[in-house]
C-alpha cells in the first residue's frame, strides 16, 4: 500500500488561513489502512484545525467526508455532494489523490494533509516499512523476493557495501542489511549461488529519471 | 478576575466506580474539585483521539483520564491504548502550540482511593497555574 503520515499542523493551518468553509475529505484506500487518511484520521484533523483556527480567534466551517478512493475518475465525481459548500479541500488521501482532483475539478482548490512517503506494508501494528521502490524493472525474482532497491540504503545491486555490521545497515543500526538477509534467505533455499551473478549496470529510465511514467494496456482501454 | 477552569475527566468505570456513590457526594466530601465534569467509560481503551480533542473544543481548560494500572487493566490494554492516545494528543497541542500539559493520564487503582481525589487537586491546581486554556476565544 501507499504509506503516508500527516503533515505538520503549522504547515497545514497556514494553506487553510483564508479559508472560512473547508471539506476535510478522507480516502478510504491505502491511507486507510495505513491510518493516515482514513475517516477517523479525517476527523482528528478537522477538530485540530478547528483548534487551531480557534486559537487565531477564527472560526472555520468544516465538512468531513470521504471517498472509496481519491485515485480513479468515478469516484473523484462523488465530491460534486458538495459543490459550492466550501473554499478549498483539504484532502487526506496520499499525492495520488490530491492530482486527480487537482487534473479533474479546474476550479476547485485542493490542499494536501499528508505527505506520502514510501510503498510499504505493516511491520506490526502501528509500524510500517518500505518495502518496494517502485522502480519499474523489479529484480526480486533474484534476490530472494527481498528488494535492494528500496531496502538497502545505497540501493546496491552486487550485494553488501561491507559496512554493515551484525547484519544491521552502517546508515541506520535499525535497519537490517537487505543483501545479508538476501544472502541468508538465498542459503535457506538452497540458491546462495545466485548471488555469484553480476548484475549489469542497470537502466534507471523506468524508475522516473525519464518524467512521468505510465502504464497503457490496449486490452482494458476503450 | 480570578480564573474557574473547565477540566474533562475521562474515567474508566473500575476506576471511578465508587466515586459514583451516593450521587458523588462521597467524593466532595473528600475534597474532588468541583471544575471536574466527569465522563464515565466502560474502558478508557474505547476513548478516542477524537473525543479528547472535542473536550477541548467544547471548552475544557484542562483534560485528564484515568484508567486501571498499565499490568491490571480490566480489559489488558485498555488503559495502555488510552496513555498512546493522550501522549498523542498532547504532541498534537504542542504542534498547535498549546501547553501538552493541559492533558495527562492517570493510572490508578480500583475503587475510591485517595489517589483518585489527589490526581484530581493535582489536574486543578496545574490548570490554574496554566490559565484559561488558548482554544478560548
Amino acid at each position: 500500500m501507499i504509506v503516508a503520515e500527516r503533515k505538520p499542523m503549522a504547515e497545514i493551518l497556514e494553506m487553510v488561513k483564508d479559508c472560512s468553509r473547508i471539506l476535510v475529505l478522507a480516502c478510504r484506500g491505502c491511507v486507510t489502512v495505513c491510518s493516515a487518511g482514513g475517516e477517523r484520521e479525517a476527523a482528528i484533523l478537522a477538530s485540530l484545525i478547528r483548534l487551531g483556527m480557534k486559537k487565531h480567534g477564527k472560526t472555520i466551517q468544516i465538512i468531513e467526508g470521504s471517498l472509496v478512493r481519491q485515485c480513479d475518475k468515478e469516484y473523484i465525481d462523488a465530491i460534486d455532494e458538495w459543490n459550492g459548500q466550501y473554499d478549498a479541500i483539504v484532502s487526506t488521501a496520499c499525492g495520488v489523490g490530491v492530482n486527480f482532483i487537482a487534473n479533474l475539478r479546474k476550479d476547485t482548490l485542493v490542499f494536501p494533509a499528508l505527505n506520502t512517503t514510501f510503498f510499504g506494508g505493516s511491520a506490526e501494528q502501528g509500524v510500517w516499512m518500505e518495502q518496494c521502490a517502485g522502480c519499474g524493472d523489479c529484480v526480486l525474482h533474484l534476490t530472494g523476493g527481498l528488494c535492494p532497491v528500496a531496502r538497502c540504503a545505497k540501493s546496491l545491486m552486487n550485494g553488501p557495501c561491507g559496512g554493515s555490521v551484525d547484519g544491521r545497515c552502517e546508515i541506520n543500526k535499525d535497519t537490517e542489511c537487505i543483501w545479508q538477509s538476501i544472502h541468508d534467505r538465498l542459503s535457506g533455499l538452497g540458491r546462495r549461488a545466485q548471488m555469484d551473478a553480476i548484475a549489469p549496470i542497470r537502466d534507471w529510465s523506468s524508475s522516473g529519471h525519464g518524467g512521468p511514467r505510465k502504464t497503457v494496456r490496449n486490452e482494458l482501454t476503450i | 478576575m480570578s480564573f474557574e477552569p473547565k477540566i474533562t475527566l475521562f474515567s474508566c468505570h473500575y476506576a471511578s466506580q465508587q466515586s459514583c456513590a451516593e450521587h458523588g457526594k462521597e467524593l466532595q466530601e473528600l475534597g474532588f474539585p468541583a471544575t471536574i465534569t466527569m465522563v464515565r467509560v466502560p474502558c478508557t481503551g474505547k476513548v478516542q483521539v477524537t473525543a479528547l480533542l472535542k473536550a477541548f473544543e467544547d471548552g475544557a481548560d484542562g483534560v485528564y483520564v484515568v484508567g486501571c494500572p498499565t499490568d491490571s487493566c480490566h480489559n489488558v490494554k485498555g488503559s495502555i491504548r488510552a496513555a498512546k492516545r493522550v501522549v498523542a494528543v498532547k504532541k498534537a497541542l504542542e504542534e498547535l502550540g498549546v501547553e501538552g500539559g493541559r492533558i495527562e493520564m492517570y493510572h490508578l487503582p480500583r475503587g475510591l482511593h485517595p489517589e483518585f481525589v489527589a490526581a484530581g487537586v493535582a489536574m486543578d491546581k496545574k490548570i490554574r497555574a496554566l490559565g484559561p486554556s488558548a482554544f478560548q476565544i
